[in-house]
């Protein structure tokens, strides 16, 4: 093959193709549509607990949107960054450490203002099992959506790719589950959601290295 | 350099405009570009410049299939250094799995050796005659033979719209071969 000929073919392709949507939008649209598809399917099966209206006047409850949403926010540029090729991560992955410092934060004033005998059954909370499988069931749509918009990206380093969108995933998956969950300490948090969130971020940083490759 | 940058930049965005002629005359002065940076990457593995062009043709296909990647507001030319510098590693890797791989396998579908062709590459071809049927068909009438759209839709019969579509699968399937010989 000429590579004359091969410039020519693609000036082909282009002019078919003129104006490829830009990744920036794919990127929003998809991840719009993979939260969506996680909201409603919460809202459908485990919905917003009912003491909502006293639970959201409690520190501890907000406290779980505000670590989950910064960790969304942060992980979502780091995905962005990552996707293209001349994006420099380094500071987007870095702005990551702000959810796990909050958190710690959080940990450390629960450790301080609880008494050692309510430390164990805060963190074993009420169901930590549901709470995993949720927040891993929930992770799917949106991990979907971040992996078709980094396929049409040119991730530099595909595990790492994967294993931001999977952090990604997680994150907004974790916010939805905790409007439902009915445990609210940081220690419980700390555990089980982390847990959840490690393990889908694990997964998807090998499937990333499968097929984030281009 | 700095005219370079801002040549290639204006001619994306022209491109990204709906330029296709913008778009031929930037891949056109690519080449050359890309041509270099692969000679160096060769000799600073140690390696002749004999199959150059292979990563050249595989770096533009990467360029076009990724062109959505770069952004107005960002540099042209970081963008595309990025993208041969992976195209580089990828082929320097495949090269280090090759070797332990029988000739014979590739022997009767290696084309002859054509002397004084430099500018042409023989991965693409091998690859390209992996590839299915139709796609195949049409990516190697208008890579290989140089046939415009037009003219391979009337050989082959279908419409100009099925060989558009035909044409961009191929291109995307011969990016997918690449990576399938890697692992």
């Amino acid at each position: 093959m000429r590579t004359d000929d091969l410039i020519g073919a693609l000036a082909q392709d282009h002019a078919a193709h003129p104006k490829p949507q830009p990744l920036r939008w794919t990127f929003v649209g998809a991840m719009a549509a993979g939260f969506g598809v996680a909201a409603i399917a919460f809202a459908l099966t485990l919905g917003i607990r009912p003491d909502v209206a006293s639970a959201i006047l409690t520190w501890r409850y907000d406290f779980k949107f505000v670590v989950t949403l910064t960790l969304a926010v942060t992980s979502a540029r780091f995905v962005w960054q990552l996707a293209r090729p001349a994006a420099d991560p380094r500071s987007a992955g870095l702005a990551i450490a702000a959810a796990p410092v909050l958190l710690l934060g959080a940990v450390l004033y629960e450790l301080w203002a609880v008494p050692a005998s309510g430390w164990l059954p805060r963190a074993i909370g009420s169901n930590s099992v549901a709470c995993v499988v949720s927040i891993v069931l929930l992770s799917i749509a949106p991990l979907a959506a971040a992996f078709y918009a980094l396929r049409r990206g040119a991730p530099l380093r595909p595990g790492l790719a994967g294993a931001a969108a999977g952090l990604l995933a997680s994150a907004l998956a974790a916010a939805l589950y905790a409007a439902h969950c009915p445990d609210d300490s940081p220690l419980f948090g700390a555990i089980w959601y982390t847990a959840a969130m490690a393990l889908v971020t694990g997964v998807a940083s090998a499937a990333g290295r499968r097929l984030l490759r281009w | 350099m700095h005219g370079e940058e801002a040549q290639w930049a204006d001619w994306m965005r022209a491109a990204n405009a709906g330029g296709s002629e913008a778009y031929r005359r930037l891949l056109a002065a690519l080449a050359p570009f890309l041509r270099r940076l692969a000679a160096q990457g060769f000799a600073r593995a140690g390696l002749g410049t004999g199959d150059v062009e292979d990563v050249v043709q595989e770096t533009l296909l990467a360029i076009h299939l990724k062109r959505q990647t770069w952004d107005a507001d960002q540099l042209f030319t970081p963008w595309v250094r990025a993208i041969a510098r992976n195209k580089l590693i990828d082929n320097l890797r495949r090269r280090g799995n090759r070797t332990e791989l029988p000739i014979e396998d590739y022997a009767n579908i290696l084309p002859a050796e054509a002397a004084g062709e430099e500018l042409s590459a023989r991965e693409a071809d091998r690859l390209l005659s992996i590839l299915g049927g139709r796609q195949q068909e049409i990516v190697r009438a208008i890579c290989v033979e140089d046939a415009s759209i037009r003219e391979a839709a009337g050989r082959f019969g279908i419409s100009e719209g099925a060989t558009r579509v035909a044409l961009h699968r191929g291109l995307s399937a011969l990016a997918a071969a690449y990576r399938s010989v890697e692992q």
